[in-house]
């Protein structure tokens, strides 16, 4: 088993560096990928599931997830929505156009844990961009794990993200993928309804799985609860919470959950170990 | 300013240098007392009021910017000082839940007066910093940071709690996993001159955080003001050796009983107290649905001004501004989680409701601090109730709760601490 390329640290963390976005790619309604190179060259490494905090000069800064492979650290990849003003301004911005990136934060997917393990992803529309680069990691090394598994649900037939990507991985004989859309026009021939209904449905040996979940916040019990059914406890249940974040590296204070930062403690957590404060209302 | 960033890689190589260069000036200077204990004087002086005027004298000569109490605007507020009588002479103040007046004593002590809205943390944690600014150039932009200033600071006056409150934030910023360069800069060489409360203001509760009212570590000198003098104890090799340039005489016995008595006084002063600070995680933690977080939510104006005053609260927002060239500053300034926005994330506010944003504040001052940087967030400066506008007092908070906890089996189990 080779290693993933160890991420560094910098002087000033909160000085960002400037990268070049070199393709501008639409992926649905209001969501771009940008690629992205490093003005001075160096490969930018990280490991699924860490975030950068990026910069649009002038503008703002926002934090987003790495939706990349850590194979290959060249090419850095980020998968944005428009939802803000700084999200918004970024919508416009061509190739060419340069960024600051402050990073990689955040602590990743814990791939070793589900070493020996059957793997469970289950996620929905853009969430499915925190977890692709450890869906490309798991299949890099995929004779490390047992059977592997992607859920992944939309709204409608036009939110499926990354399609090239899916139909992919659903060619491949060792992994199976269970896309399913909410509403879909009559003719559609693929599945239909929640992403409950996809996990029910997954070959996987429930006590032996480890289940990654990339939702919203809401939606994440749901989950959880669900994996629980198929015998897939919370000690091996992994999730990804969200909270505004300023500096990336807990001394902004804004992300606090409780006792942990979720810039540099999170924003992958085990459930069973945020249950109780996941479970209070506006924590 | 500094060039960094896009720039060819000599000037990062430059600031390498300087950063480890530092860093070794600031680790030599942490070693330095331990090393040299065995220098210090073995007995407190005794420095008359003259001897005070050439302690101040002494740390301008040595190129420190001295910092101490003044009276402006009606309060005790840190700021430049160059001899005696810039300091709060003859003045003392009176303080309750949301209610602060300074007063003349009948007497000429210098440090008659308790902790005002000013903390230390304004010098080394600054309410607003340029991070970086950004200029249009060759190669797309080019990111630079302001050098930091080069004089040390010479803290005069500091308190039991704030020093417990700079040992605080030195937990966050410089011993995480992060460090903030803005604070190790300033941090570095500080010289701080203690002094033991004579009085306890009238919302003080020191005593019961283990923080006060007598300075126990963490300065260079320490003051207690008696009637015809300072007593003055030696903290640091560095301490000493400043001490022995300033006219003064070993304390007798009696001078050292009576500096032992006053500040046993202030500590029996005290009439506001938080018992056994040590169970608060759990006993939070396990109600954050108790109702007297509605209770207080009905008064929290949800102002901000306890996170404000507060010598330990540290969180930061950023704004960008542009100028008509193109470039771009990053500012940093201190934000309070008393904001709407504060957790503002796509979609609405993570804590929307005022009892939401006074349960973060208080359950990560008192409990969730511990477990993020092994000590509490409070050190029982009391000004988050003197500078509350409608006067709600945390002990009293706390005291509620503790009165009426939710069953043990209802109460959510508190978390592990992160890693």
């Amino acid at each position: 088993m080779d290693a993933m390329p160890a991420p560094v640290r910098h002087a000033d963390p909160m000085v960002p560096r400037p990268f070049r976005i070199t393709r501008v790619i639409r992926e649905i309604d209001g969501v771009f990928t940008w690629r992205l190179a490093a003005v001075d060259g160096a490969p930018f490494d990280f490991r699924p599931g860490q975030f950068n905090m990026v910069t649009q000069f002038g503008v703002g800064e926002i934090p987003v997830s790495i939706s990349g492979d850590c194979r290959r650290p060249e090419t850095l990849v980020h998968t944005i929505r428009a939802v803000g003003p700084v999200t918004e301004a970024m919508q416009g911005l061509r190739a060419g156009a340069i960024v600051g990136i402050r990073g990689p934060f955040g602590r990743p997917w814990p791939i070793d844990a589900a070493i020996g393990s059957d793997v469970i992803f289950v996620t929905s529309t853009i969430g499915l961009a925190p977890l692709r680069p450890l869906i490309l990691e798991v299949l890099h090394r995929r004779q490390d794990f047992g059977k592997v598994v992607i859920c992944y649900g939309t709204r409608g037939i036009h939110d499926i993200m990354f399609e090239e990507d899916l139909h992919a991985w659903r060619a491949r004989f060792d992994t199976n993928v269970h896309l399913t859309v909410h509403s879909a026009p009559s003719g559609y021939r693929g599945r239909v309804g929640g992403v409950a209904a996809a996990i029910h449905a997954a070959r996987i040996d429930g006590p032996a799985t480890v289940a990654f979940v990339c939702r919203s916040e809401a939606l994440t019990r749901q989950a959880v609860n669900t994996l629980g059914e198929r015998g897939v406890t919370p000690d091996r249940v992994w999730v990804t919470l969200e909270r505004n974040m300023k500096c990336g590296i807990g001394l902004c204070g804004h992300c606090q959950f409780g006792p942990s930062f979720m810039c540099k403690d999170g924003p992958v957590y085990r459930f069973d170990e945020i249950e109780a404060l996941y479970s209070v209302r506006e924590f | 300013m500094q060039h960094v960033g896009a720039e060819p890689p000599d000037p990062p190589a430059l600031r390498h240098t300087a950063d480890r260069s530092r860093r070794i000036a600031l680790d030599q200077c942490a070693a330095a007392p331990n090393a040299d204990a065995s220098r210090m004087p073995p007995a407190p002086a005794l420095l008359t009021r003259d001897g005070l005027d050439a302690l101040l004298a002494a740390l301008h000569a040595d190129g420190f910017r001295v910092l101490g109490p003044t009276v402006q605007d009606g309060a005790i507020i840190y700021d430049d000082v160059v001899r005696v009588a810039d300091l709060p002479v003859g003045w003392t103040d009176r303080q309750d839940g949301g209610s602060y007046r300074l007063e003349r004593r009948d007497d000429t002590a210098v440090f008659g007066h308790t902790v005002g809205p000013y903390a230390w943390k304004r010098f080394l944690h600054p309410p607003l910093l340029r991070l970086w600014r950004a200029e249009p150039g060759a190669d797309g932009v080019e990111i630079a940071t302001d050098a930091h200033a080069a004089q040390p600071m010479a803290f005069l006056g500091v308190r039991a709690c704030e020093l417990q409150a700079i040992a605080i934030q030195d937990k966050v910023f410089l011993h995480g996993p992060f460090v903030d360069p803005h604070y190790k800069a300033r941090r570095q060489g500080l010289f701080i001159v203690a002094v033991n409360c004579g009085q306890a203001g009238g919302t003080c509760f020191c005593a019961s955080m283990q923080a006060g009212p007598k300075a126990e570590a963490g300065f260079d000198l320490a003051l207690t003001e008696l009637a015809d003098g300072f007593l003055v104890e030696a903290g640091t090799a560095r301490g000493a050796v400043l001490l022995d340039r300033l006219p003064h005489r070993p304390a007798s016995e009696e001078e050292q009983q009576q500096a032992a008595a006053i500040v046993a006084a202030t500590a029996a002063q005290m009439g506001r107290h938080i018992p056994d600070a040590a169970a608060l995680p759990a006993l939070l933690l396990g109600n954050l649905d108790h109702p007297r977080w509605d209770a207080v939510a009905q008064r929290c104006l949800s102002c901000g001004n306890c996170t404000q005053v507060c010598p330990t609260c540290f969180c930061t927002n950023v704004t960008d501004t542009t100028d008509l060239t193109g470039a771009t500053d990053r500012t940093r300034r201190w934000d309070s989680c008393f904001a709407v926005d504060f957790s503002y994330i796509h979609g609405g506010a993570v804590r929307p409701a005022p009892r939401s944003r006074y349960r973060q504040w208080m359950t990560h001052k008192l409990a969730s601090w511990v477990a993020q940087f092994g000590t509490s967030g409070c050190t029982g400066c009391g000004r988050c109730v003197t500078w509350c506008p409608v006067g709600i007092d945390i002990t009293e908070e706390v005291a509620a709760i503790r009165a009426a906890p939710a069953p043990a089996a209802a109460a959510p189990a508190a978390p592990q601490s992160p890693p």
